[in-house]
């Protein structure tokens, strides 16, 4: 086949460009620029979109031996990852930055420029695995759990799913790093990058308060009695218990939790622990990585973030949302993050949270 | 097979200056010493100096040995500008279309120096407003420190009356720098008949090596220096002569004078040929510059509406074509072509061209096999592009 790696930069991605090409796929480089005005230099273990990422990557594709590029996605990040995400918190919900990412840029706008100049798939350093069944290709967990990046893939369509290659899904990160040593890979040792890349400095809080401003506005408590002072509701997340700079404790000094956000009013709800909790969640807009989910009851899973637990859940597709009951209830659900469904392994499909019930 | 048609981006060494280099790499002696074989060297660079001297046009004492053409015009830019200063002169004058090393010289010049840089417009053949320029001396001549306009555009190779813009200023005795990079030895310069201040050139767009340039600076006239040390090049360019790069720049300037008219007929007719066989098979396309009254014979700009200039890159580099924007890169993006722009272009016409130069080892099968698969190349870039 012929192929397009998008590498970052980093270890992961340079690895699957490498094992791509051993399986005998003419394969071609290309790195994203996804920011219009780059840093020079990676700052702490944050982002892939460094000038020092971009020739991290082109040093991996000469050493693996193929063309390289680099692809001006800027605008696209910026409209369909950047401003959504500012969109959806001053919205009151909490988005997943790079499963928009994976959304819009590289399973479409990559994925699509790809096939539209004659190549068959993207090839990434997903940590995921896809495996040809009767019904075509299909989503699953790559073997390294704690590694496994098949939540940030749940919005693929069954379209996007035929045109990706992940060829270190059955590989542990650990045999990964040591695989690009034994390549002679120079960013072997290179650290994991995590947080969000757009934000070089770490600080969401304060990054998006640059943007949306920072209104004062109140912390109430269950009964609408304000106990505190926030500076901005959409640096907040629900089930948040630090830095809320509360001064009347609670009555029997229970620490309190984010409960609800209010853009609207500008307020932020607070609650107890028990109040927190939800056995059901209602997600719009769904993308399913197979057949699609009916109204009958299913038994399988539901996950809510990058790397959280698989929890037990009976789910169904009606009125135009993906419902999921949980067997147990769980703590702090924020509206905005994705539900992928998973059955076994196997990755069903997702939905935005758009509501909660206890 | 690979194909080459980025020709002025770099242009294959001639065998003539591989071998004068190579002998050179073997000799022993700094051009600075007094003893036996610094005299040695030091008699190679004047006969090397001497050669190119006669190429140009100029005298062997007023050229200065550089590291690239990019140095020779900051050197240039930059020292005008400040010799211009002391006597009270703070503008700079330069054209939308120069160079980077000219831009970014004069941005910097404005930045951290206080300079007030005004841009002379293009038309939409990408030649310099005159009318323009001859406004601005006329009233603001005794306030002009220099004015920098490069003798053919490296991107639409679209030549500039640099003879006229020197007359205009003559009047307000304003000095004249000149980027010549492009066309030193593939057109008549003669730095003499333009009476120009100084003129920036480069060994590796004419079959030199990479890595050594020079500028021309009139007899007597000296400028402040940017690098310091030992005092070599009238003190104004200080650091080791590079002695093998200087006889390979000379031998292969003497050849290109001794082929120029030759190769210009020939590279010529094949552009002429190759423009006519794109327009037949893409008949939207464009030349840019095209009804301009001098273009270097080997550089041909093209825009394809409808396309990404990246993805048709990436295309042809696939087919074996090497071929560019001809616009600068930022950490490897392309952006849109600032001369293109200055000639009229919006973003997107101007993300949608191409650079091909022709040089002297391109042959009639290489025009050939590019036509051959350009309409492929067309349709998928046409397919992919998204935006």
């Amino acid at each position: 086949m012929r192929l397009i790696a998008a590498m970052s930069g980093g270890v992961d991605s340079a690895v699957a460009a490498a094992r791509a090409v051993e399986a005998g796929h003419d394969v071609i480089g290309v790195h994203l620029a996804l920011s219009s005005n780059p840093q020079k230099y990676r700052s702490g273990a944050r982002g892939c979109c460094t000038v020092e990422d971009s020739h991290d990557a082109r040093r991996a594709a000469d050493l693996i031996g193929i063309p390289f590029y680099i692809w001006d996605m800027a605008k696209e990040f910026h409209e369909d990852v950047v401003e959504n995400f500012i969109a959806e918190y001053a919205a009151g919900r909490t988005p997943n930055p790079c499963l928009r990412c994976n959304e819009k840029i590289k399973f479409a706008a990559v994925l699509d420029r790809a096939r539209a100049m004659g190549f068959d798939g993207v090839v990434t350093g997903h940590y995921a695995i896809t495996k040809q069944g009767p019904l075509g290709k299909t989503l699953h967990r790559g073997v390294d759990i704690s590694k496994d990046q098949s939540y940030v893939l749940s919005v693929l369509t069954v379209e996007q799913i035929a045109g990706a290659i992940f060829p270190l899904g059955d590989t542990s990160k650990v045999d990964i790093r040591k695989e690009a040593a034994a390549r002679g890979l120079s960013v072997a040792n290179k650290p994991d990058s995590h947080d969000i890349c757009f934000i070089p400095s770490g600080d969401s809080a304060g990054w998006l308060r640059e943007r949306l401003g920072s209104e004062v506005g109140p912390i109430l408590d269950q009964s609408g009695n304000q106990i505190g002072e926030h500076r901005g509701a959409y640096t907040y997340t629900i089930g948040q218990r630090k830095g809320l700079g509360l001064s009347i404790p609670t009555p029997d000094g229970s620490p309190r939790f984010v409960l609800k956000i209010e853009p609207t009013t500008n307020t932020v709800v607070v609650g107890s622990r028990e109040e927190l909790a939800v056995t059901t969640m209602y997600g719009e807009n769904p993308v399913w990585c197979g057949l699609a989910v009916t109204e009958m009851d299913q038994r399988g899973f539901v996950q809510i973030r990058a790397h959280g637990a698989a929890l037990p859940c009976t789910y169904r597709f009606e009125n135009n949302q993906l419902i999921a009951q949980l067997d147990e209830p769980l703590l702090g659900l924020a509206t905005g993050q994705a539900m992928a469904i998973y059955d076994g392994d196997r990755v069903v499909g997702s939905a935005t949270i758009c509501e909660t019930k206890a | 097979m690979l194909i080459y048609l980025d020709h002025a981006a770099t242009t294959p060494m001639v065998d003539v200056a591989i071998k004068a280099m190579t002998q050179q790499l073997s000799k022993l002696g700094n051009p600075s010493s007094l003893h036996t074989p610094g005299r040695s060297a030091r008699k190679d660079v004047e006969e090397a100096r001497e050669t190119i001297a006669r190429a140009i046009d100029c005298q062997p004492s007023e050229i200065i040995f550089t590291g690239s053409g990019t140095e020779a015009d900051n050197i240039a830019l930059k020292g005008l500008y400040w010799r211009g200063k002391a006597v009270g002169r703070n503008l700079v004058l330069i054209s939308a279309i120069e160079h980077h090393a000219i831009l970014d010289s004069a941005q910097w010049l404005h930045d951290h120096e206080g300079a007030e840089i005004v841009m002379i417009g293009v038309d939409t053949d990408g030649v310099l407003d005159l009318s323009q320029l001859a406004d601005l001396i006329a009233q603001r001549g005794d306030e002009i420190a220099v004015i920098s306009i490069m003798h053919s555009n490296n991107e639409t190779g679209v030549i500039q009356p640099v003879a006229q813009v020197v007359e205009l200023a003559r009047v307000a005795s304003i000095p004249v720098h000149c980027d010549g990079v492009q066309s030193f030895g593939k057109v008549p310069l003669s730095f003499q008949q333009l009476g120009l201040t100084a003129l920036a050139l480069s060994a590796h767009k004419m079959g030199g090596p990479l890595g050594i340039g020079l500028l021309v600076l009139r007899r007597g006239l000296e400028i402040p220096a940017l690098s310091h040390g030992g005092g070599q090049e009238r003190e104004i360019r200080s650091g080791t002569l590079n002695t093998p790069s200087i006889v390979a720049f000379a031998a292969a300037a003497q050849l290109a004078m001794e082929k120029m008219q030759e190769r210009s007929e020939w590279i010529t007719a094949l552009r002429e040929e190759f423009s006519a066989g794109i327009l037949a098979l893409v008949p939207d396309a464009y030349i840019n510059g095209a009804a301009a009254k001098d273009r270097l014979p080997g550089i041909i700009n093209l825009t394809f509406p409808g396309t990404e200039s990246d993805t048709l890159l990436l295309l042809l580099d696939a087919e074996g074509i090497a071929c560019s924007t001809g616009a600068a890169c930022s950490a490897g993006v392309q952006r849109p072509s600032h001369v293109l722009l200055a000639m009229g272009h919006d973003d997107r016409s101007a993300r949608s061209s191409l650079r091909f130069s022709l040089g002297w080892t391109t042959t009639g099968e290489d025009i050939d096999q590019v036509l051959g698969v350009l309409p492929y190349v067309i349709e998928r870039a046409r397919a992919a592009n998204l935006r």
